[in-house]
């Protein structure tokens, strides 16, 4: 294989294992700011005691994420160095941003967070809280800017043989930076409330710590449901920047292969990147135009507009897609009636759904990924959108057989994290919330 | 724009310095950690980077991204160059951060077992890769003129960088012993200061070995000491802190030890930095060497990024030395 093919591959298996957890942890930030925020305000002991546990859950993941997280820096120099080079002028700029404005914060306020317990004041624990949250957050706007400038370049001209910044604040909020933005801080808070939704859930079914358990349901469908609702509108903002500004990569997605006006919005359908058509389709006629454009009558560029060497990979393209939208859809019909059963006051009753739940834990986070994928696997051949092609992008000085062996370590060493992970996980909830002193009549009754 | 290139020169200087200090003694507490069979020292070492390790190690990710930002062609090359050994500091750092995490997690013997080694090797490995590294780019490696690394793994495998890896070792391992001393009592910190004391002599003994192998084998290390000699007051004023770290501990002052040491490493950092300036990658071929005039970004990015930095870096360092006094004021015996 080449050592391009085998760069590919070792970033997609460090970034897709990576993006398993920032995901979480942003979401999960945001709920536990939450609880802190109960706290503080109500001093009612069963917010610490939620705090506390869903943070040592938190904190495993974060742990991951961090572990993980150093390879993603590395990996720009050591298998993209022309990539690098070619963009340093630019790309390097927020991932240092990044470290100096949100990692810093997460990590520091973190380590207060997990420690400060006895020691530092509601007040102080509280703050720390909100930082982590704020860090996390932060740290998604800043590599978010980095790969929506590869998306859709801005702010900068070609000198040197490089691309060299020409406007800071036009390269940071470039045409695609905010929509996916918005998309992705929702899809985590989604994946956190989730996470959350489901442990409930779990406690639930075993009728154990009855209070804390309520507690946490409510807040956590609550924000599912706000959650999930959102991503609509976010998601379509996404679309149509993308058919503005990336209009092959929209065709991929959709598997529009005619270019014209009234474009039709598959329902179902198997694309034929050979035969250039798409077989089983049902198609709803000037759909497409409409909601990438307003208008059903709008011409809406297919592949055929373009070179078939700079389409993307339509399959890889196509089907992350819907199934990312199909999984979206389910989990919006989960928490409606998620939230009926709440309001009915039959939620704890109901096996079923309590199970369903449970078991839909992982949806999101593969949502997630195929969400990342499409995104990603969208834009080639170009590394940066018709800038970079990534064929040119790969490090010369590293031979395939050592990128070989670290994607075998790589894959050896991730696949033991990610059991661990769910060990750990596994042993915390079993385990539960802990109480304090002063909540002995909790301690008794779970 | 030389004023710009010159100050992220400085900059990155400064941010790898703070990073060896504070991750410094992580890394150092790792290296002993298998030193002492017993349970409740381990754990007690363990407990003191607990909270801070993690915000420590965010330097590292700062550095890496400010060369990446001020000096692109530096960050390509070396890290593409250096793909293999990267590689291994990059499984220790992780080995580390997992093993510091997941330990205490269960009581099982062989569980923990396994994580002391982790925690051991993920600490020792970086320890000495990271000196071996910062030879290489000062004895110099094979670049092409597009400053494409055609040497091999083993070009990196030179006695003079594997020495300055001796260096980092003792270094980092003196640091952390020194951390230990202060922050613990009792039965281990006289572990601790005898550890400290037992680095400190091969830190003494490396360090002159490193002074008298440069001056005599690496003749283009020493031009800006001859040019300004005012400058020799570095490395003299290093080696006299230096040898303070052993009175201190002698007198058992391990809070002005620690001071001592974290000040004898700015100044290995700040020699490595005169040597150097302002190359950053020497090449074998030296008209091919990557220095901060033909490494770096536009004057723009590097205009705006130092703006960024002098607004951010000091709220940092602010809310760093926060944090490290809330941990710092209470001994971690009390447990977390």
């Amino acid at each position: 294989m080449s050592a391009v093919l085998l760069a590919r591959i070792q970033f997609a298996l460090t970034i897709g294992f990576h993006f398993i957890f920032p995901p979480l942890t942003i979401g999960m930030s945001w709920l536990l700011f939450i609880m802190m925020n109960m706290y503080k305000r109500t001093g009612k002991a069963i917010y610490r005691t939620m705090t506390r546990f869903w943070l040592k859950l938190f904190a495993i993941s974060f742990a991951i994420g961090v572990a993980t997280g150093i390879v993603m820096e590395f990996q720009f120099g050591m298998n993209w160095s022309e990539y690098s080079r070619f963009v340093g002028d630019i790309f390097g700029a927020p991932l240092a941003a990044e470290a100096l404005l949100a990692f810093f914060l997460e990590s520091t306020f973190m380590g207060v967070m997990l420690f400060g317990w006895n020691r530092l004041s509601t007040r102080v624990m509280w703050f720390a809280s909100l930082m982590v949250a704020v860090g996390s957050t932060l740290s998604a706007f800043w590599i978010i800017v980095a790969n929506s400038w590869m998306q859709t370049p801005a702010g900068y001209h070609l000198n040197n043989g490089r691309a060299e910044l020409t406007n800071f604040f036009h390269a940071v909020f470039n045409p695609s930076t905010l929509p996916r933005y918005l998309h992705t801080v929702d899809a985590a808070i989604m994946t956190g409330a989730f996470f959350m939704v489901g442990i409930s859930a779990w406690f639930m079914l075993h009728k154990q710590h009855q209070e804390f358990t309520r507690r946490s349901m409510k807040l956590s469908l609550l924000v599912a449901l706000l959650s999930t609702v959102l991503a609509l509108p976010l998601g379509h903002l996404q679309a149509i920047t993308v058919a503005k500004h990336q209009p092959e990569k929209l065709a991929a997605m959709e598997g529009l292969f005619e270019s014209g006006p009234r474009a039709p919005l598959l329902v179902f359908g198997i694309p034929n990147p050979t035969a250039k058509k798409v077989h089983l389709a049902i198609t709803l006629p000037g759909a497409l135009s409409w909601i990438a454009f307003g208008d059903a009558e709008h011409y809406v560029k297919g592949l055929d507009a373009y070179p078939q060497s700079e389409w993307p990979p339509i399959f890889l393209t196509f089907f992350p897609f819907h199934i990312m939208v199909g999984l979206w859809s389910y989990l919006l019909a989960l928490t409606l009636v998620g939230g009926t059963l709440y309001l009915l006051k039959r939620l704890e009753s109901s096996a079923w759904f309590l199970n369903l739940a449970l078991f839909s834990i992982p949806l999101p986070f593969i949502a997630n990924e195929l969400g990342w994928i499409t995104a990603e696997v969208g834009r080639q051949p170009w590394i940066v959108y018709r800038l970079m092609k990534t064929r040119d992008a790969v490090s010369i000085s590293v031979p395939a057989y050592q990128i070989l062996f670290s994607i075998m370590v790589f894959t050896i060493v991730y696949t033991l994290l990610f059991a661990l992970w769910i060990h750990l996980l596994r042993k915390k909830v079993r385990t539960g919330p802990e109480y304090g002193p002063d909540q002995k009549e909790l301690e008794v009754k779970a | 724009m030389s004023f710009l290139q010159v100050m992220w020169f400085l900059l990155i200087g400064v941010l790898l310095t703070i990073y060896a200090i504070l991750d410094g003694y992580d890394l150092g507490i790792g290296i002993w950690h298998l030193s002492t069979k017993k349970e409740k020292h381990r754990k007690t070492m363990l407990a003191l980077l607990g909270p801070v390790w993690d915000g420590n190690e965010v330097w590292l990710l700062t550095g890496g991204g400010a060369i990446f930002a001020a000096f692109p062609e530096v960050y390509a090359t070396v890290f593409s160059g250096f793909y293999l050994p990267l590689f291994i500091v990059i499984m220790a750092l992780i080995a580390r951060a997992v093993a510091i995490e997941f330990r205490n997690q269960h009581e099982h013997a062989v569980w923990r077992k396994v994580w002391d080694v982790a925690f051991a090797s993920g600490s020792i490995v970086p320890s000495i890769l990271f000196g071996v590294a910062v030879g290489n780019l000062m004895t110099g490696i094979p670049l092409d003129h597009a400053g494409t690394f055609i040497g091999s793994i083993f070009t990196l495998l030179n006695p003079y960088s594997l020495v300055i890896g001796l260096l980092s070792f003792a270094m980092f391992a003196t640091h952390g012993a020194i951390y230990v001393a202060a922050r613990t009592h009792d039965e281990l910190k006289d572990k601790a200061i005898q550890w400290a004391k037992t680095s400190w002599f091969a830190y003494l003994n490396v360090f002159m070995v490193v002074t008298i192998y440069t001056m005599t084998s690496q003749p283009r290390l020493i031009d800006n000491y001859l040019r300004i000699p005012v400058l020799t007051g570095v490395p003299f004023l290093t080696f006299i802190s230096l040898v303070a770290i052993y009175a201190f501990l002698k007198r058992r002052e391990l809070t002005a030890a620690f001071i001592t040491s974290a000040v004898t490493i700015a100044g290995i950092m700040a020699i490595f930095g005169v040597s150097m300036f302002p190359t950053i990658v020497q090449a074998r071929d030296s008209g091919n060497s990557l220095t901060i005039y033909n490494a770096s970004s536009s004057a723009l990015t590097l205009q705006t990024m130092l703006i960024l930095a002098i607004l951010v870096v000091p709220v940092v360092i602010g809310y760093t030395l926060w944090s490290h006094r809330q941990f710092w004021r209470h001994s971690p015996d009390e447990g977390y």
